[in-house]
């Protein structure tokens, strides 16, 4: 066998499984990664306009 | 740092921050070996060069039913420890859950066409395979319904729980009814059925997708804690504005 192994008759459902899979695990990883920064900014505006958690608060207003 | 520690999603996020980049490096050196192995492994002498959708399609099968182990442990958790990160263990996991039972049935489907000449069969295995990936549809859908992450949680737990009897259904389906899948080769009494020229990419490849869900699955756990807590800052916000 050569550095390109020969698919055989059936390549085009061995290359659509492995692009399928490529494709929904980079949309996993898109997902995961706009989330974050979407819940950071968003709390980033929270603390902009001084809504803050308890714990981040002083101990007078807590 | 104690493990009792990480039921307070504080340290908890501390952790993931910590062990994220790890993580996502050692997901991508399995992965690199594991293609390196395939590319490289043999064809089988029945199924010639389509035994390489086997190395995706089995670690995408074996994490669809994981996932919803994970999830029912997670809601073990909810409902009888009431532990703080368990439902967003259970939240987090299901779009992944989801997504490789989807590739699972996908792959098989290419896979099943030039091996048993058809798509798709409604046996057991393929459908209750089917039945788990609704399943976590449903779950999700549920999860978006109710706004109270709290009672959502509750009732995501008790179909979690429910949905687990699935589980052994789908693991001995091969043996208890007749179908076109065969039956388990890898983890089975008496040794795997595979020449290790194919178990060992194969072996690789499930390290490396089971690598792939612990690093999303805590990415999305931390995105969960801190939905929450915006939730809980924008509630403060409305009770002041109605306070005011």
């Amino acid at each position: 066998m050569g550095f390109w192994p020969s698919l055989g008759p059936h390549a085009g459902f061995i290359v659509a499984a492995y692009v399928a899979t490529v494709v929904v695990v980079a949309g996993l990883i898109a997902w995961v990664t706009a989330d974050y920064e979407a819940q950071r900014r968003l709390l980033g505006e929270l603390e902009v306009r001084g809504v803050k958690r308890r714990s981040q608060q002083p101990p007078e207003a807590a | 740092m104690a493990l009792i520690d990480l039921a307070n999603p504080t340290r908890f996020l501390a952790f993931i921050a910590r062990v994220l980049p790890w993580l996502v490096v050692a997901t991508a050196i399995a992965f690199a070996i594991g293609l390196y192995l395939v590319w490289f492994s043999p064809d089988d002498y029945q199924q010639g060069a389509t035994v390489k959708i086997m190395f995706i399609h089995v670690p995408n099968a074996w994490l669809s039913m994981v996932v919803w182990a994970v999830m029912s442990v997670a809601a073990l958790g909810t409902l009888v420890w009431r532990h703080p990160l368990a439902d967003v263990a259970a939240k987090s996991a299901a779009p992944l859950g989801a997504a490789f039972t989807f590739l699972a049935l996908l792959t098989g489907s290419l896979w099943g066409r030039p091996m048993w000449g058809t798509y798709w069969v409604w046996d057991a295995r393929l459908t209750s395979v089917l039945v788990l990936f609704l399943m976590y549809l449903g779950l999700i859908a549920l999860w978006r319904t109710v706004e109270d992450p709290a009672r959502a949680g509750r009732a995501a737990a008790i179909l979690t729980l429910v949905g687990a009897v699935n589980l052994p259904i789908i693991k001995f389906s091969v043996d208890w009814w007749n179908t076109l899948h065969q039956g388990a080769s890898v983890f089975r009494m008496g040794g795997s059925a595979i020449d290790p020229t194919i178990l060992r990419p194969l072996l690789v490849m499930g390290l490396a997708f089971s690598l792939l869900f612990l690093t999303l699955h805590l990415a999305a756990m931390r995105n969960e804690i801190l939905r929450r807590r915006v939730r809980a800052l924008w509630l403060m916000q409305a009770h002041a504005a109605q306070g005011a």
